[in-house]
């Protein structure tokens, strides 16, 4: 029998910590009831995009991925359509995030990537409703409020993740 | 812990985001204009079951009966609107729907089978409800 050795990284670590951070926000959000169904300011997507600017876009999709994949466990929604719609939603914003973190940073902060990154959850999770959970034509007046949700809650979440980014590199300066 | 350098260089709102942001804007602006636009009706179709049974121009004045299911209904056209006027459905809420004026609009009557269906100039097939 061979035995399989699994050198635990201090990326790894890093993962774990900042997925478990990402999960208790989701699980957080979804308690808290929001006024028009559906729309939600997708908290969780602060720590996807701090993890992304600190370790890179592979411990971004690990963060994302298991946060989906265990927030959906602890609220019971695991292979529901919610589930669905969140794991299209992290996967397309993922995607854009991927081609978008080659923008030139001289001109493009986390704020463009954030709402990037919204357009990408919304548009994927609209395609998915409308393929598969309502396939009707009706779901398009809905694409308007969905996207204004996404350019709010967009760029105050690249807000929030550069007030913390300026906040972690003081701290770390100071140690230094 | 050891810092990316596109970490350092972050300061929110460079030239890049405005312009985004801007675009952005533009864009769900004109979303709303496009999916959101309501011309008003020239027509109504008056559906029975599954059949048109009459197609009438709303630029009139005029009240319809027509057969339903239960017995007759009355469907008034004045100036570019249309409603049930009488049903003699019990729960009365084709009658509570009252005015329809927009192209796509449509009030349906299930105990009389009856469907009124508000057209535009083309037909608006996206808002077809059965």
């Amino acid at each position: 029998m061979q035995m399989h050795q699994y050198q635990v990284t201090t990326e790894d670590h890093a993962v774990a910590k900042w997925a478990a951070l990402a999960i208790a926000l989701h699980v957080l959000e979804a308690i808290v009831p929001s006024p028009l169904p559906g729309v939600k300011p997708g908290i969780a997507n602060i720590v996807v995009l701090l993890v992304l600017s600190q370790y890179g876009l592979r411990a971004a999709i690990w963060v994302s991925v298991l946060r989906v994949f265990a927030s959906s466990l602890l609220l019971g929604q695991f292979l529901s359509p919610t589930f669905v719609l969140s794991l299209t939603g992290a996967l397309c914003s993922l995607l854009i995030l991927s081609v978008s973190v080659h923008l030139p940073k001289r001109f493009f902060s986390v704020v463009s990537l954030s709402v990037l990154a919204a357009f990408g959850h919304v548009i994927g999770q609209l395609c998915v409703v409308r393929l598969w959970l309502i396939p009707h034509n009706g779901i398009s007046y809905l694409i308007p409020i969905f996207m204004t949700a996404a350019l709010f809650f967009g760029v105050m979440n690249g807000m929030l993740v550069a007030y913390l980014q300026e906040r972690f590199a003081k701290n770390t300066l100071e140690i230094q | 812990m050891k810092l990316s350098p596109f970490f350092h260089r972050i300061k929110a709102f460079r030239l890049g985001d405005c312009v985004l942001i801007l675009l952005s804007m533009l864009l769900v602006i004109w979303l709303y204009t496009y999916l959101w636009h309501h011309a008003p009706a020239k027509h109504v179709s008056i559906i029975q079951g599954n059949t048109v049974v009459g197609h009438y121009s709303l630029n009139q004045t005029r009240d319809i009966h027509v057969k339903g299911a239960l017995g007759e209904s009355v469907i008034q056209i004045v100036n570019g609107r249309a409603r049930f006027l009488k049903s003699p459905c019990t729960n009365q809420y084709c009658v509570h729907q009252g005015w329809l004026s927009r192209a796509g609009q449509a009030a349906i009557c299930l105990p009389n089978a009856l469907i009124l269906q508000l057209s535009g100039a083309s037909l608006a097939f996206d808002t077809l409800s059965y």
